[in-house]
């Protein structure tokens, strides 16, 4: 099952292209209010945007304005929300039942599917029980066992680990990782972890529009959008190259290493660089490194057993004793370095 | 949201006080010295006669004012029992009026000023074929009557007695001005009510005379009440409807003579 | 001693609160007071007053199906859908809640009465509206199909449509939806409209009277009996009031009692 998705919804200012190859699964990544679940609603139907078209498979899922529409339970896209949104009234195992029970399977057969999904994602044991008595992982396993039962040709994926507590979510994201082995999916989350280990091909969205998109590993080595680099937990400078080096439009310019072929003058592109290979001083360094900037503490941010020190554009790794050393505060004036070598430079 | 309870509030403070306001003017002017009002219970058949009287009345007394509450016989005196605040009451049976003089509502002894016979009403274009009271026996006519407990009830009971027609109605109502607006609603085939009822509807009902063998007569009686603060006026008014005027007024709605 | 929620609520609020419960309570008190105990059974088991005790549970109970079969997709249409012109609609809707029941008798006079708008009609199916039991139901119907709208759309639009959401994703057709998911779930609000209809029509009088008449055993519900019995004899008046008193208190403790347990 392959996806082409091409629409446009204005009351949110989303506009979107995406295809997802058949068994492939897609990574949607971007921060709040970029447009991700409008992109998901419009897949399962829930929304109808102003214009656009959406084919899986050989299946027109709608061609508007006017000329088709598909409503939701048409569609054969299964839908998984953060919120399992279990049935209340309905048993575990009814509600597993529930897709095969409404295309018209009998109680008995549609009962006996749901054993088997709910055994394929660990929760066989939870059958008879109701959906008020399951902790959050518990439902969200419930929840993926129903839509897969439904026998879904898309599946998608609406942050399906937010609401749950971070110790249950590695074991989630194994099974997630299990069912969506061969399957055609489209995944939204804000995590780069699920990105990373559930998905073949990453999209990432800002404002309603997708920013960038590539295989997974690509996008997350090299990204070229800020939250691709800010979820990579990488620095990113966007500019144009003036003498080899990428000067942004507020200023900055930062040298570094280019990849395989140097990026032209003038061409737009991207500088990228770990914020723990920057170098955090009081007074302005001397020495190797080509690199050097006066900027201003704007916040600290523990991090395990580092400290993020954020400067607006740019952040620098440091350890605890050095914050303290340095007695850095916000508003404390400081100059931030790196070497060129630590910097990739590619074309934006 | 304030500035919405602001106005909710501002209204119903209005309209409270516009209430107080009114019920304050009637107040002052039932016992202001230039105005004084009687009401007079009335039952519903004597409703243009008395609305007339009532006129005449107040044109001859200078300075009285008479409010009538229509209503069938039986609602008054029930509602004089609760203590209703009444001057005169004029009923449309004796039985009725003897239940006021038992609770000793009234004041002295009541006097006969009217008496009404029953008459067969049916609509303009007589739907259901009603020529004679025989007729009214036809299982397939929509008959309706007062009920039994109301003074017309009680008559039309009389007259089911004297002619030995039995009548099945299909609805029995309150007073006999309900039953006169089914047939002039065209709701109904038939009905039982007051030969004033027909001669005060005009065109709007077609009368069918019971024959005097089979009719009864019903005799109005009236008395002022013990309760009254203007015994003198309500006295008057009494004595204004048993009266050359008062008669005159209600033989020319059709009402026989006591 | 058990532990307890802080209330909040300012200590004067209890004054007010009480002197409104004491103004409903005491016309009750007052009532069952008059009652001439010694005569009670017999005056609630004569004919008459039998006779219209069985029609109102009859008529009422005639009145609430009505109630729940235009109502219930009334509620769907106002809550769930949008098109133009919803408002007015839902107000015109809600019109028998606010009109004295006596215009509303009028009103259905003029619409199934023999020269009513579709007086014609219902003559030439050979239909009898006027003055029989269905004009009690159909008098009651109008005046209590409100309360059951109101009340659902109202479980309706709280209840929100994500479960109906899920289950279309999951591939079931709308009336799946419709018989599966919805209506189980707001199932507790329809009951307590139901009550709220069934007690509004059992207290049915202005329409009633005005629309059916007064018949015994056709048209001459409790209400009307106890109208009629309160000249002629007030003991049987009051005695019957408590019995609609009591009938009244029943249903509404039998909703509470369920709402409180689905809830």
């Amino acid at each position: 099952m392959s996806l082409h998705l091409s629409a446009r919804v204005d009351e949110r200012d989303v506009e979107i292209d995406l295809d997802v190859a058949d068994g492939q699964t897609v990574a949607i990544l971007g921060p709040n209010g970029s447009g991700k679940s409008t992109v998901l609603s419009v897949v399962a139907g829930i929304l109808r945007p102003g214009r656009g078209r959406a084919v899986l498979d050989d299946t027109t899922l709608f061609d508007l304005p006017d000329r088709s529409w598909t409503a939701p339970h048409e569609r054969g896209t299964g839908l998984l929300a953060q919120d399992p949104l279990l049935f209340p009234h309905l048993s575990v195992l009814d509600n597993v039942a529930f897709g095969p029970r409404s295309s018209g399977t009998s109680r008995t057969a549609s009962r006996r599917i749901a054993r088997t999904w709910l055994d394929e994602v660990d929760a066989g044991q939870l059958a008879d029980r109701k959906p008020s008595a399951l902790s959050g992982g518990q439902a969200q396993r419930v929840a993926i066992a129903r839509a897969l039962a439904a026998e879904p040709r898309l599946l998608l994926l609406d942050e399906p680990m937010a609401a749950l507590d971070i110790t249950v979510v590695p074991a989630m994201r194994q099974v997630l990782r299990r069912v969506l082995a061969d399957r055609t999916a489209v995944i939204v989350t804000h995590d780069v972890l699920d990105a990373l280990l559930l998905a073949d091909h990453v999209v990432v969205m800002e404002h309603g529009r997708v920013v960038e998109q590539g295989p997974t590993k690509d996008v997350l080595a090299r990204p070229r959008s800020s939250f691709g680099a800010g979820i990579a937990g990488l620095n990113l400078a966007r500019g144009t190259i003036e003498e080899r080096a990428v000067r942004t439009p507020g200023g900055l310019v930062v040298a570094g290493l280019h990849g395989d072929e140097d990026v032209p003058e003038g061409v737009a592109a991207v500088a990228v660089f770990s914020p723990g290979a920057v170098s955090v001083h009081r007074e302005r360094p001397t020495g190797s490194p080509r690199n050097v900037w006066a900027t201003t503490v704007r916040e600290l941010e523990p991090r395990g057993s580092q400290v993020r020190i954020q400067t607006g554009a740019l952040s620098a790794d440091v350890t605890a004793p050095v914050v303290a050393e340095l007695d850095l505060v916000p508003g404390t004036e400081i100059f931030l370095a790196i070497k060129a070598s630590e910097v990739a430079i590619y074309a934006a | 949201m304030r500035r919405l309870v602001g106005a909710v509030s501002a209204i119903l403070l209005v309209a409270t006080l516009a209430a107080c306001g009114s019920s304050d003017s009637t107040d002052s002017g039932a016992a202001s010295a230039d105005r004084t009002t009687i009401t007079v219970f009335a039952a519903a058949s004597l409703k243009d006669s008395f609305t007339e009287i009532g006129r005449r009345f107040e044109a001859a007394n200078d300075g009285v004012t008479v409010t009538f509450n229509f209503a069938g016989s039986s609602d008054l005196v029930a509602q004089l029992q609760q203590g209703a605040p009444a001057d005169v009451f004029a009923s449309a049976d004796t039985a009725t009026m003897n239940k006021a003089t038992a609770d000793d509502l009234v004041d002295g002894t009541p006097a006969d000023f009217a008496t009404n016979t029953l008459e067969i009403a049916t609509p303009p274009d007589d739907p259901g074929a009603i020529d004679a009271l025989d007729d009214l026996a036809d299982p397939d006519a929509q008959v309706v009557v007062c009920a039994a407990a109301v003074p017309c009830g009680a008559a039309a009971a009389g007259v089911e007695d004297k002619s030995g027609v039995d009548i099945s109605p299909v609805s029995e109502e309150q007073s006999v001005t309900d039953v006169l607006n089914k047939i002039v609603a065209g709701e109904a085939d038939a009905g039982l009510v007051y030969v004033t009822d027909v001669k005060a509807a005009g065109a709007a009902v077609r009368g069918v005379t019971i024959p005097e063998a089979d009719n009864v007569v019903t005799t109005y009686p009236i008395a002022a009440l013990a309760g009254s603060d203007h015994a003198d006026v309500a006295a008057a008014f009494t004595d204004f409807v048993t009266g050359d005027e008062g008669r005159a007024v209600l033989a020319a709605a059709g009402f026989g003579a006591p | 001693m058990s532990t307890a929620r802080y209330s909040g609520v300012p200590r004067w609020v209890h004054l007010p609160a009480a002197a409104g419960a004491l103004f409903i309570v005491l016309p009750l008190v007052a009532l069952a007071t008059r009652v001439e105990w010694g005569e009670f059974w017999s005056l609630i088991t004569s004919d008459s007053s039998r006779a219209a005790l069985l029609l109102s549970l009859r008529t009422s109970s005639m009145a609430t199906l009505l109630c729940v079969v235009l109502g219930v997709p009334m509620a769907l249409v106002l809550a769930r859908t949008s098109f133009r012109g919803q408002s007015l609609l839902r107000s015109l809707v809600l019109l028998p809640l606010v009109l004295p029941p006596v215009v509303g008798g009028i009103a259905l006079l003029y619409t199934f009465g023999r020269k009513g708008l579709l007086g014609e009609t219902i003559d030439v199916l050979g239909l009898q509206i006027a003055f029989s039991t269905t004009a009690v139901v159909i008098a009651q119907t109008f005046v209590s199909l409100p309360f059951l709208v109101v009340s659902l759309e109202g479980t309706l639009r709280t209840a929100g449509q994500r479960y109906e959401i899920v289950a279309s994703t999951l591939g079931a057709p709308p009336t799946t939806v419709l018989r599966r998911i919805t209506l189980p779930l707001v199932l507790p609000g329809l009951a307590a409209g139901a009550v709220l209809s069934f007690a509004r029509a059992l207290g049915e009088f202005g329409a009633t009277i005005t629309f059916a008449g007064s018949l015994e055993g056709v048209t001459r519900t409790l209400p009307l009996e106890i109208y009629l019995q309160r000249e002629s004899n007030p003991d049987a008046a009051v005695a019957l009031s408590l019995v609609l008193v009591v009938v009244a208190v029943l249903v509404i403790g039998l909703v509470r009692g369920t709402g409180s347990r689905a809830g």
